[in-house]
């Protein structure tokens, strides 16, 4: 790619607005991801009768059911970001491409 | 009782690497293990598997003939193959064996390592998969130094991928070792050179797609059997896991302690230190970072990281219910366990062969002497899966940045790159015999924690950091992945697993039990401090140079043609 290929894309609103909201998802997913891992890690360190208060009535308890919600909530947050970003951002980038080439 | 005779010492076999929490990559076994007599069933399925394997890898072959083929099986490699691909190197014989075990002995606890290890996934989909796609080729370094100067980054990159492959390597060949010893009743050392030439000959031949494809089908085979075991398990509470728990809880000698968090995580520092290095560690092992030039284009690598999140959560979700199971399956059942002193049964640690052969033994108590077989030859193909992707990982370093950038100046053809790699791959697998038979009653646990923590305090860092920070030079770069490089591996050595239990000092001089969180504070640091201070000219075209790349790392513009041939 030539340098004024590159240029071009830089100023292109499209590339902008197509970093811009990315960016923003992908640092609020991580974000999200870090704190529910490091606030389980924390409960673990810190709050350990917290985490044995039964729920249901039975003898599961809360931190075995938070345990799943880390595991799921994972799964559910790359679920979402590929959702998005496989349509919108994918769909941005290909205008843009179509743009500038 | 019989059939759980050849199963009977794999206590000190699996060693500690589970409760340091290095279970899911080690396989470190370690201590003197009984060799047990000829397992016959599990010796003729591994031998289809091995059969399989090496047919696909004749086509693999066959059909390898670029470099992009040999290095990064063509960009042919489908999202969702790929993401099986990648939970295939991240569930490994020691994380299937050693959290059930955990589970098994403590429950709750073993729930806090499945969790470190899976939570990196996301970040790096969110972060780095689309990028590295995007900017890379083969390697890494292809990315680290796509507007660096290519030399030194290179070198660097080289340097912290061999040492991540060296360690690994160690760990993972001593491990088959002793665990095929164990499970197959075959030698030490006929183990270990089984193992070394089977991955020589994926990996020579076969390149990247016959390496994808063997860790493809040992996946299917480990989820399948995990699945099974689990099935098995809930079936007989009717499919309550409530009943589960509180039959469990009614049996196992902690009784309701075991539904709570209990000793594993004692401080607060080493608990962040150890998240650290599992989450950021994974973003920066080599093997784990070629997977993303297979396939073909920024989509499918965000699809393999979710299918590979999927798979990897479902596996380690699997190991906690097996763990589960083996209380209530194993812990009333006498003929499971050693008596003690005077013939008292110690619920736990009394268990033939361990805590860690919990899911061995429910293999046998709910698939009967030929699933057992099954289950210890899918722990066989799960050790040569895995070296295969190392062995890979570390001849292309050497091929592709040490050889061609730094050696050849750039002026390699392909045709000669790929020989060197190849030649490189027999090389590495004769060291791994080698270094395999030489560590054979050498503590190895603490070396996948080393690994791990090199990863995240060396190759993630320099990554990171020269995609996302225009500020980030070559100098900077360099001193600061190498004071990540020594300082892991120096605060590792001062920890008590090196200093205290294997040099045999009486006191550690490193505190905590894993550096990063202090290792990778030092990497960011330096390269953050030392590219600042980096005034030359060279530091402003480099500077100058991250539109250009900042441009094809966010749209993919002018990285189509990487892998089109």
């Amino acid at each position: 790619m030539s340098d004024d290929a590159h240029l071009r894309v830089l100023r292109s609103p499209r590339f902008q607005e197509l970093v811009r909201r990315r960016a923003g998802f992908a640092w609020t997913l991580s974000v999200i991801m870090l704190v529910i891992y490091f606030g389980f890690i924390a409960l673990v360190a810190f709050a350990k009768p917290l985490l044995a208060v039964k729920v249901g009535g039975g003898v599961t308890s809360l931190g075995i059911v938070l345990g799943l919600v880390v595991i799921v909530s994972a799964f559910v947050l790359t679920g979402i970001y590929v959702r998005r970003a496989n349509s919108e951002f994918d769909a941005l980038t290909a205008r843009l491409k179509e743009e500038v080439q | 009782m019989r059939r759980f005779l050849w199963v009977s010492a794999l206590a000190a076999a699996i060693g500690t690497a589970a409760h340091i929490g290095l279970a899911h990559a080690a396989g470190a076994l370690e201590g003197p293990v009984d060799r047990q007599a000829l397992n016959l069933p599990a010796i003729i399925m591994f031998f289809l598997f091995v059969l399989g394997t090496l047919g696909i890898t004749y086509r693999a072959a066959m059909q390898t003939r670029s470099a992009a083929d040999f290095y990064a099986a063509g960009g042919g490699i489908t999202g969702f193959q790929n993401g099986l691909a990648i939970a295939g190197d991240y569930m490994s014989a020691a994380s299937f064996l050693g959290i059930s075990g955990l589970v098994f002995a403590s429950g709750f606890d073993g729930l806090i390592y499945s969790i470190g290890f899976l939570v990196g996934w996301p970040v790096i989909l969110f972060l780095i998969a689309e990028r590295l796609r995007n900017l890379g080729k083969f390697t890494f370094a292809d990315v680290a130094s796509f507007r660096l100067e290519p030399t030194s980054i290179r070198i660097l990159s080289a340097t912290g991928t061999l040492v991540v492959v060296a360690f690994y390597l160690i760990a993972q060949m001593v491990g088959a070792g002793k665990l095929i010893e164990l499970l197959f009743g075959l030698q030490y050392l006929y183990a270990v050179v089984i193992v070394g030439i089977l991955m020589i000959v994926y990996v020579a031949f076969g390149g990247m797609k016959a390496t994808t494809w063997v860790q493809i089908i040992k996946a299917c085979l480990l989820l399948a059997g995990a699945t099974f075991m689990a099935f098995m398990v809930l079936w007989r509470f009717g499919f309550s896991p409530e009943a589960m728990f509180a039959e469990a809880v009614r049996i196992h000698p902690r009784g309701d302690a075991i539904m709570a968090p209990g000793a594993l995580v004692a401080d607060p520092v080493s608990a962040i230190s150890l998240g650290l290095a599992l989450m950021f560690g994974t973003a920066g092992l080599p093997h784990i970072l070629m997977r993303f030039f297979t396939v073909s284009d920024a989509q499918a690598a965000r699809k393999s990281v979710f299918y590979a999140t999927g798979f990897i959560a479902y596996f380690y979700i699997l190991t906690f219910i097996i763990g589960f199971g083996a209380i209530t399956f194993l812990m009333t059942d006498d003929s499971f366990y050693t008596a003690g002193a005077g013939g008292v049964i110690n619920r736990i640690g009394g268990l033939l062969g361990g805590t860690n052969m919990a899911a061995v033994h429910l293999a046998s108590a709910v698939g009967g002497s030929l699933f057992l077989g099954f289950i210890s030859a899918v722990a066989f193909a799960t050790i040569l899966a895995v070296v295969a992707g190392l062995t890979l990982a570390g001849a292309s370093a050497v091929s592709h940045d040490l050889y061609a950038e730094v050696i050849a100046r750039g002026r390699a053809n392909e045709q000669k790159e790929v020989r060197i790699s190849k030649m490189t791959a027999v090389v590495i697998g004769l060291v791994a015999i080698v270094l395999g038979y030489v560590f054979e009653n050498q503590n190895v646990a603490f070396m996948v924690g080393l690994a791990f923590a090199v990863a995240a305090s060396c190759n993630f860092p320099v990554l990171l950091m020269s995609v996302f920070w225009k500020g980030t030079t070559t100098r900077g770069s360099l001193i600061g992945g190498f004071l990540g490089l020594v300082s892991a591996v120096a605060m590792v050595v001062l920890s008590k697993a090196v200093w205290v239990q294997t040099l045999g000092f009486p006191q550690a001089i490193f505190p905590y039990d894993n550096p990063a969180l202090f290792s990778m504070a030092i990497a960011f640091a330096g390269i953050w401090l030392f590219s600042k201070l980096d005034n030359s000219q060279q530091a402003k075209s480099e500077q100058a140079g991250f539109d250009a790349q900042y441009v094809r790392s966010e749209t993919g513009i002018g990285a189509a043609s990487a892998h089109m041939h």
